[in-house]
Order: C-alpha cells, then sequence, then structure tokens
C-alpha cells in the first residue's frame, strides 16, 4: 500500500515537474519554432507550434542581409581571447595564493571579489574616452583587453578554489621518488590541474559570449559581437519574427550546448566555491 | 608570482575610477570640446537634485528587490520540487537551466517582440482568444515588464545553485525528524531552511552584483521609458553620458552608483563574511 502511494505521488510530481519545465523553456522553444516559419506564419492568428510549412530560408537571408557569420566569428574571437588571456594572467596568481598561502591572501581574495561590484558605469565614461582615443573603440582586441579584465576576478577565483584541492602531500611524494621540477610540473600537477582549468575555460567562455555591457557600448558596426547584433533588431527590425527569431537561435545554441555540459562547474564558479 | 594579475586589476579598478572622479567636477560636453571649466559640485548638485535621479533610484532598488524576491521564492520551491524522485529529472533540469545561457538581448527581444508585442504578441493572442482586451506590456507596465524578463533569466540561476545545495543534506537527519513526527512544514522551516540559508545568501550576493547593473534589457525594450519609467541608474548615467555626451554629469552619476554599490556591497560582503566562516 505504501509503495502504490509514493508512485502516486511520484506520477504527480512528475507532471508538475516537467509542466513547470517546459512552461521554463517555452520563450526558447518559441524562437526557435519559429525560426523555421515564413515571415507570415511568424504572426499568423491562430499561431501554429509544429504544424507550418518548415522553411530554413530565414538562416540563409540573416547572413545575406547583415552578414551574420562576422558578428559570430566576432562573438568567438572576444570570447575565447579574453578567456585565454584572463587564464594565462590569473594561472600564476592562483597557483602561488593556492599553494603558497601569505598572510595577506585571504584579503587579496576578498578585494578581488569586491572589484567585480565596481558598477561599470563608474568606469564607463574614461574607459571610451581612452578607447576613442587610442583608436580601440569598435576593435576586437579592445574588447579582450576589457573583457579580460571584467572577468579576471572570477577567473582567479574558481582556479584558487580548484588548486586548492590539489594535496601538497603529493608534491612531496614525487620529490622524494626523485621528480625534478620539470617532471613534477608535466606529470604531477599539470593532470591535476587540468579539470579545473578547463572548467574554468568554460564557464567564462559562457559569461564573456553573453556579456551585454561592454561589448554594446564600445563596439559598432565592425567589432559588434553577436550581442550587439541582435540588439540592432530592438527596432524596427524586430517586427520580423522569424529574422529575429533565426538570428537569435543562432546566437545562444552554441552556448546553450556548451553550458549544459558545463552545469556542475557553473554553481562552483558562480558562487566562488562557496557552494558546491 | 601573484604580482601581474594584482596590478592589473588595480589598475582598471583606479586610474579609470580617478580619471571618473575628475571629470565629475568638470563642466565638459563632448559637444563643445576645449571647454573644461572647473565646476565644483555643481554637477553633483544637477544629478542629486535631477527629479530623474530619484525616478532611476527607485526603479533600480524596485528592480533588485522584484527580481530577487521572484527568483530566491520561485528558485527555493523549484529546488524542492526537483529534488523529489521524477522520471526524466536530468532532461527537466536543462530545461529549467536553459534560459541563464540566453543572452541578455536575446531573451528581452523574444519577450518583447513574441510575447509582449500587443499585437502579434502571444500574450496578446492569448488576450484575445478569451475576450480580453490585449495589455500593451511595455508601454504600460514597463517596470514590471522588465523585471518579469531579468527574473525568466535569473531563476534558473538561484534554483540550480539551491538544488545544489539541497542535495548535500543530511538524509539520515530527515529521516529521523520524520520518525520523530515532524510534518512537512516544521521540516522545512527548522531543518531544510537553515541548511538552505548559506546558499541563499551566495544567491542573494551573486544576484545584486549583476542586477544594479542591468543594462541590455532596458536598452533594447523600453530605452528607458517612457519618460523615465523604467531608467535605472546605470541606464541613467549612460543616457547622460553618451547620448547627451555630457562627461562632468554622467561621470558625477557613475560616483554615486559607485557609492550605492559600495553600500550593499558592504552589507552584503558581510552577510557573506558571517556565512562564510562558519
Amino acid at each position: 500500500m505504501a509503495r502504490a502511494i509514493s508512485t502516486r505521488r511520484q506520477i504527480t510530481v512528475t507532471i508538475l515537474a516537467w509542466v513547470i519545465g517546459i512552461t521554463i523553456f517555452f520563450p526558447i522553444l518559441w524562437t526557435i519554432l519559429t525560426s523555421f516559419k515564413t515571415e507570415a506564419e511568424a504572426i499568423a492568428s491562430p499561431p501554429s507550434l509544429f504544424m507550418f510549412d518548415w522553411t530554413l530560408e530565414n538562416y540563409g537571408e540573416v547572413q545575406e542581409r547583415s552578414n551574420y557569420f562576422r558578428h559570430f566569428s566576432n562573438s568567438v574571437i572576444i570570447s575565447l581571447g579574453s578567456t585565454v588571456l584572463g587564464l594565462l594572467i590569473a594561472i600564476p596568481a592562483a597557483w602561488s595564493m593556492a599553494f603558497v598561502p601569505a598572510k595577506r591572501t585571504k584579503d587579496i581574495l576578498m578585494w578581488m571579489l569586491s572589484t567585480k561590484m565596481l558598477p561599470p558605469v563608474g568606469v564607463l565614461i574614461p574607459i571610451y574616452l581612452i578607447f576613442r582615443d587610442t583608436g580601440l573603440l569598435d576593435t576586437r582586441i579592445g574588447l579582450v583587453i576589457v573583457l579580460t579584465l571584467v572577468n579576471l576576478p572570477i577567473i582567479t577565483w574558481m582556479l584558487f578554489t580548484y588548486f586548492r584541492e590539489i594535496p601538497g602531500e603529493i608534491l612531496e611524494a614525487a620529490r622524494m621518488d626523485g621528480a625534478m621540477l620539470w617532471d613534477e610540473i608535466v606529470h604531477v600537477l599539470t593532470p591535476m590541474a587540468i579539470p579545473g582549468i578547463a572548467s574554468t575555460l568554460l564557464l567564462n567562455v559562457i559569461l564573456a559570449w553573453n556579456e551585454a555591457f561592454w561589448t554594446l557600448n564600445l563596439t559598432a558596426a565592425k567589432a559588434a559581437p553577436l550581442t550587439a547584433f541582435i540588439a540592432s533588431y530592438s527596432s524596427p527590425e524586430g517586427l520580423f519574427y522569424a529574422k529575429l527569431s533565426a538570428a537569435s537561435t543562432m546566437a545562444i545554441a552554441p552556448i546553450l550546448i556548451l553550458g549544459w555540459f558545463s552545469q556542475k562547474q557553473l554553481v562552483r564558479g558562480l558562487t566562488f566555491g562557496a557552494v558546491k | 608570482m601573484l604580482s601581474p594579475a594584482v596590478l592589473l586589476l588595480l589598475a582598471w579598478m583606479i586610474v579609470p575610477l580617478t580619471m571618473t572622479i575628475y571629470f565629475s567636477f568638470l563642466r565638459y560636453n563632448l559637444l563643445s570640446p576645449g571647454i573644461n571649466a572647473w565646476a565644483g559640485w555643481s554637477n553633483y548638485q544637477y544629478f542629486l537634485t535631477d527629479p530623474a535621479f530619484f525616478a532611476a533610484l527607485t526603479n533600480t532598488l524596485l528592480l533588485v528587490v522584484g527580481v530577487l524576491l521572484i527568483t530566491v521564492i520561485g528558485g527555493t520551491l523549484l529546488a524542492l520540487l526537483l529534488d523529489q524522485p521524477i522520471w526524466g529529472q536530468g532532461v527537466v533540469r536543462i530545461l529549467v537551466l536553459a534560459p541563464f545561457f540566453v543572452m541578455p538581448t536575446v531573451s528581452a527581444l523574444v519577450w518583447k517582440n513574441m510575447f509582449m508585442n500587443p499585437v502579434n504578441g502571444l500574450f496578446a493572442y492569448a488576450a484575445k482568444a478569451v475576450g480580453l482586451q490585449p495589455f500593451d506590456f511595455l508601454a504600460h507596465a514597463p517596470l514590471a515588464s522588465i523585471i518579469l524578463i531579468v527574473a525568466w533569466q535569473w531563476l534558473p540561476f538561484a534554483a540550480l545553485i539551491l538544488l545544489t545545495a539541497l542535495q548535500s543534506m543530511d538524509q539520515e537527519q530527515m529521516e529521523a525528524s520524520e520518525i520523530d513526527g515532524a510534518g512537512p512544514f516544521s521540516r522545512f522551516f527548522y531543518l531544510v531552511l537553515p541548511h538552505l540559508s548559506r546558499a541563499i545568501t551566495v544567491v542573494i550576493l551573486i544576484q545584486t552584483i549583476f542586477l544594479l547593473s542591468i543594462f541590455a534589457e532596458i536598452l533594447v525594450t523600453t530605452n528607458g521609458g517612457p519618460g523615465y519609467a523604467s531608467t535605472n541608474i546605470t541606464y541613467l548615467v549612460y543616457a547622460q553620458s553618451l547620448l547627451q555626451f555630457d562627461v562632468g554629469g554622467g561621470s558625477a552619476g557613475g560616483i554615486i552608483a559607485v557609492i550605492l554599490a559600495n553600500i550593499v556591497a558592504i552589507f552584503l560582503m558581510r552577510m557573506i563574511g558571517k556565512n562564510l566562516e562558519a
């Protein structure tokens, strides 16, 4: 009898969870579906969920009209570039804080976290003017620099929490076995550090891809990544629902896929290791 | 080895911030270059007495508090639900998490055009289907609409973190309380909620950092309007400096934004410091 009640309960909970899950996901589903409709069907009344003539023409048109691929590659270059540059700067810092902690280490980490709380508008004007005067405005390299600095605290924190978990004893053991510094780095430390570095890379590519303050304010036509390109649909192009949907679907698809792989790291990375 | 990262961050903090402070005391407009007279406190006076500032301050607070309420309460309920035995739990988790990965400009435009548009939006269609007049969300309730959009983006984040925290609960303790006759509500308030308090603190801290600087969602939906109905501090400073080219006034606004964020940050760091030590 108890068994029967718990099965019934599981059915109820499952139905409820699926209904809520699909409701939350629905705007994304609707965008993907609309991207395969014609413009007329996209605003048809009553709207149809699946029963329409599926077409790919919107994807072709978005590319033709606005050189979509250029914005896509801007996004790839900016998000990957800023993440890799950030990692190169942060790895030594996080490494030394994790393995050679000084008295000030905790203060420095807290201070780094506090820089994240500086609202970007507080430095918008100087950055804008410096970029204008040095020709960095609307360039990919300019955005790579800014996003590297914006995400540096998160990268350092994340790496620190991963590196801290590598036991120091393992190094002593390797040394006892006669490992030289080089062997130590290549055969002992690197394999243990790589999962943490990979998770940090993944999460920061996602954050940089979706960053929408600096990318909107520091780019125009040339270096605009997808965030800024999609913003150009705000009016009146946004009324072309099918094309807006096609452009949006292509913009979010890579990150949705990456994001699903990074669920666990996401929690840890965004909470600075406070929740695991 | 530590120095490059720290030095870069220091430079990133101090150089532009000093420049903003300096600009905030100048009469400096990009439209009339060359005239950079000392302005004393007049930019601050102008900014603080501007009625737009109080509208923006209120909107900023409403936006942060509104989104926090929806996401923390909704996220807790969602986490409790997803923690139950469910068929296809992995898939439901993915569905719930997805909005967090959508870039702000996309989610704002999709909601604005395909759902909230009073002519062709799905909400308008649903209203007409049941015989109601379509409601023009972004014209008549701009701030509430933006809160809804932003909450949709952040609900998955809160739910995921709270779910992770729930899964680390001591099951034996739960079973023991059940045997002792504790009902679901007393179990929630005396066992689950205290266990979640740290995760909830973290969620509030991190979301507040991001929510104080909401920008893209406002830019592509309402441009801060109608009037100042959906302008927050971030958007107001942006409009002052990059739309009206008033570097002096915009800088004063930027410094005020920094001060406000610091007040919030002190509270939050203290809260989190307490919670993290334990």
